[in-house]
């Protein structure tokens, strides 16, 4: 076979897996404070902000890797990566898409996220980030008119410094662990949404990332603000061209929900998850946390984790409002060689908080999975409730299922239900729909499906017929 | 605490007719625990329960030496009434007293073992100095076919005269081919702020059935850790209770190993707490191969300040299909600052399993207690109830009902 059809067939098993040739900018290698000052300075950063990321990069120097996770991965070397690239053509800011190089808007184009007006896709405005640029924003003069403010964080640091100084790092301090703390030391770019109070946005807000160049790890932030009882739904996308190195994302995303305001956050990961025999693919260790810092507010996690070679993450919420309401539905898939270490934390601080925990995992392969979650109510949040239920589904018997949930109740008048369960496709419900005309693989899509809908149908409408057809494919050859 | 540890340990050995080989062994393992200490809550196993601390709050600097020459005096008044049983007893330490009475004497062998390498899955810094100061290790072996006619307690019993702030024990048990042992241990202590370390090895061969009862009753300022390391072949048959209780720290580790097809493992614990006590259940439950099923069910009803903390885990091994795997964790919070922990872990690599778990905790129904209310009970009677039920529930779990009956009459739970 040659090496055309070889990536043919390979195409055919990740279709996002092309990667677009481009002449880029690049940070020298390593990890260094010169790297960190010329990232600063390529965005024409304020002083205080390279204060912030120097800060961080004083205490990443003394943190350690975490090493208790579940898949253990080789060490990886951070003076042996690039901190920062960018399309040449970016530098000089293109002013509107007729700007932009068609080659970006080619890759989009292919990717199912059309930029240019007449394609755009309705209700959702879009920022694209490629590397460690955003390169384009789509309805930013709808979404101006009511107040709301959708951009990449470097644009809002140069525009709306008082928020980003106000807010930035008010989730994620400089100090957390070590992969966070990295991403202040040096994230590129990211979006950065605020919606004013009372407004509820009218559309879905979009990020969608694409690592392209190899060898470079990716470091987005995201900071999503959603002042007095306004609404958001903004959701996520991410692939990443078939290289055969491991590739790192370590992104940090902030959420803030003031009073009796809402967001809603949707993730549909699929990096590329390596080949069959577990060759590359993307680390994905993503930090994501929201503060539900207002009363009655409300913040939702919905993922659909299905690529990566490695996911590790626990997108959490903390309930410091009193009445707020914290909700994480998830469903994590891997095939193959993948390994999945994912979950979420509800920390309960207000009274009468409430959390529920939604956990859907599917292991096939020779791929392993775990669950891990928190869930702590302390001694102040009377009257708060959880329930949690996460249940995992094995395919073959080489995969792994693990659930690892702390519980932790500190309060009498607050209760905590959990529940976990571990099995199989049962072989009556495979042979039913194969009596129905159903082949075996259709069978599996039909029952996973259904094993997941609780939480597809979390997703928005865009998205849950996307996320449905990506479960078929993620598990396609799993089978028999 | 390295030299008191030095001191005691050159002390002991001095007493005891070891050879070099055991010596050196034992060496090794002080070693070891002057090396690691006490666990903390940086370990992954004692997160919820820091153990060093427990014991630098409640009891400050131990010593280790216990002086095995004297005897102690046999008190006959701790001994269970209106239950005919054979007996082990422990007095500050001390093996005073090994009596099968009921049972063919031939048919139970009391093995003295010198050697004291520990081999456990799973052990921890605890072992290491369990094994570099007991004294006399002995095994009982039950035989082939012989199942005991009367059920085995083990008194533990501290007083006043206790010589030293630690005391380590050791008992290891062989159930050979169909023979079965019933075994309570019974805690009795009245010595004040002591750290007792026991650890405890079965081997249950083919078709054996062992039913361990732990009783931890009686209100005391101790801190326990108990080990507790099972084996079990084909067919075999292991059931756990643990009333956690008494002692104003307690962790009961059970690790059981389910080799063969077939075998089962019971666990059912309560924790009744008050008093700001601490207390703590870790199993772990390894499915080794196919066929084999374990069930789990804790229950704690917590009141001033106390802790109670279950951490259980399901381990599946590839090859281990078919297995069934059921935990449940449940608690009752009475207090405002009542604590209740839970880690209840699935870890699977086979397909065709059924392995669930579940864990609640919250105060008591209030729906229930207007009921019962409604129905003439006064709030307190009704309150009684409710957790007398809640508790009846694991206690009933209690196969043997020789053991059961004693067991509610210990803790006064009605039917």
């Amino acid at each position: 076979m040659d090496n055309r059809q070889k990536e043919i067939n390979n195409l055919k098993d990740y279709k996002y897996g092309f990667s677009t040739d481009i002449e880029n900018i690049q940070a020298p290698k390593g990890l260094n404070e010169d790297v960190i000052k010329f990232i600063s300075n390529i965005k024409k950063e304020p002083a205080w902000m390279l204060e912030f990321r120097l800060k961080s990069f004083e205490r990443f120097k003394v943190l350690k890797e975490p090493d208790w996770q579940k898949p253990k991965f080789p060490k990886i070397d951070y003076q042996d990566l690039y901190y920062y690239s960018a399309p040449k053509s970016m530098k000089d800011k293109p002013k509107s898409l007729d700007e932009l190089d068609p080659k970006l808007l080619e890759t989009y184009k292919k990717l199912g996220i059309p930029l240019q007006e007449q394609a755009r896709l309705n209700g959702i405005a879009v920022d694209a980030v490629f590397d460690s640029v955003s390169v384009a924003t789509t309805f930013k003069d709808e979404l101006t008119k009511q107040g709301i403010i959708f951009c990449p964080i470097s644009e809002a640091i140069q525009n709306h410094p008082e928020l980003v100084k106000k807010y930035l790092g008010s989730v994620i301090p400089t100090s957390d662990h070590f992969f966070a703390t990295l991403n202040s030391a040096v994230f590129t770019d990211g979006s950065f949404v605020y919606i004013p109070e009372g407004v509820r946005c009218p559309m879905e807000l979009s990020t969608y990332f694409r690592i392209n160049a190899s060898n470079t790890g990716q470091f987005e932030r995201t900071l999503i603000i959603a002042d007095k009882g306004s609404y958001v739904s903004y959701l996520e996308g991410c692939t990443a061209p078939m290289r055969d190195e491991n590739q790192l994302h370590a992104a940090n995303v902030e959420l803030i929900a003031l009073d009796d305001a809402e967001i809603k956050y949707s993730t549909v990961q699929n990096w590329y998850p390596g080949d069959k025999d577990g060759k590359g693919g993307i680390y994905n260790f993503v930090t994501k946390r929201g503060l539900c810092k207002g009363k009655n507010s409300k913040i939702s996690w919905t993922q659909v984790e299905t690529g990566s070679a490695i996911t590790w993450k626990y997108p959490s919420c903390i309930l410091k409002g009193d009445n707020s309401v914290g909700e994480f539905y998830s469903i994590a898939i891997t095939n193959n060689h993948q390994k999945a270490d994912t979950g979420t934390k509800m920390i309960h601080l207000g009274k009468n908080t409430k959390s529920k925990i939604i956990s859907k995992g599917i292991s096939a392969g020779s791929s392993d999975m775990t669950y891990r979650g928190l869930v702590d109510i302390s001694s102040k949040a009377k009257n708060s409730t959880n329930y949690t239920q996460c249940d995992s589904l094995l395919m073959g018997n080489k995969c792994g299922a693990h659930t690892v949930p702390y519980i932790k109740n500190k309060n009498s008048e607050s209760n905590i239900a959990h529940e976990a369960t571990t099995s199989k496709i049962s072989e009556e419900q495979l042979h039913y729909c194969q009596q129905r005309g159903l082949n075996p693989e259709e069978a599996v899509g039909l029952i996973v499906n259904g094993f997941c809908k609780e939480v597809l149908q979390q997703l928005p409408m865009e998205f849950a017929v996307e996320a449905q057809k990506l479960v078929g494919i993620s598990l396609e050859g799993s089978v028999g | 605490m390295k030299e008191q540890l030095q001191k005691d340990f050159d002390n002991s050995i001095k007493n005891l007719s070891l050879s070099q080989k055991d010596i050196e062994i034992k060496k090794f393992c002080l070693n070891n625990f002057i090396d690691k200490g006490f666990p903390n809550r940086k370990e992954e196993d004692w997160k919820f329960s820091d153990l060093n601390q427990i014991i630098k709050k409640n009891i400050g600097e131990l010593s280790f030496y216990n002086d095995q020459a004297s005897t102690n005096k046999v008190d006959t008044s701790v001994f269970v009434d209106g239950l005919e049983h054979n007996k082990i007893v422990f007095i500050n330490g001390r093996i005073e007293k090994i009596d099968f009475e009921y049972e063919k004497k031939d048919q139970i062998e009391i093995i003295d073992q010198s050697e004291t390498i520990n081999e456990f899955k799973n052990s921890n810094s605890l072992s290491d100095l369990n094994n570099a100061f007991t004294n006399k290790c002995f095994k009982i072996l039950v035989k082939k076919g012989y199942q005991l006619v009367k059920p085995l307690i083990i008194y533990h019993t501290t007083n006043s005269k206790i010589w030293s702030k630690n005391i380590n024990l050791r008992l290891n048990f062989e159930l050979d081919k169909d023979s079965s042992l019933r075994l309570i241990d019974l805690f009795n202590d009245t010595s004040q702020k002591n750290f007792l370390n026991i650890f405890y090895n079965f081997e249950i061969k083919e078709n054996a059935v062992l039913k361990n009862y732990k009783v931890d009753k009686f209100e005391n300022k101790n801190i326990k850790y108990s080990f507790n390391n099972i084996d079990q072949d084909k067919n075999s048959i292991s059931e756990t209770f643990i009333l956690s209780s008494g002692s104003n720290f307690s962790k009961n580790e059970i690790t059981c190993n389910l080799n063969g097809v077939y075998a089962s493992a019971f666990v059912n614990g309560v924790f009744s707490l008050n008093n700001e006590k601490h207390h703590e259940i870790r199993s772990i439950i390894n499915h080794l191969t196919e066929n084999t099923k374990s069930y789990q069910l804790i229950k704690s009803v917590l009141d001033e300040n106390s802790k109670a903390v279950y951490q259980g885990k399901i381990f599946v091994n590839s090859d281990a299909q078919k297995t069934d795997g059921y935990q449940l964790s449940k608690a009752i919070l009475l207090n405002k600052d009542s604590e209740f922990n839970a880690k209840p872990e699935l870890e699977i690599y086979a397909d065709d399993v059924k392995c669930s778990h579940g864990s609640a905790s919250g105060s008591l129904n209030e729906d229930s207690i207007f009921y019962l209310m409604s129905r003439g009970l006064s709030y307190q009677q009704s309150r009684e109830l409710l957790i007398n039920g809640f508790l009846l529930d694991v206690v009933e779990k209690i196969t043997d009902s020789e053991i059961k009956n004693l067991i509610k009459n210990m803790i006064g739970i009605k039917e």
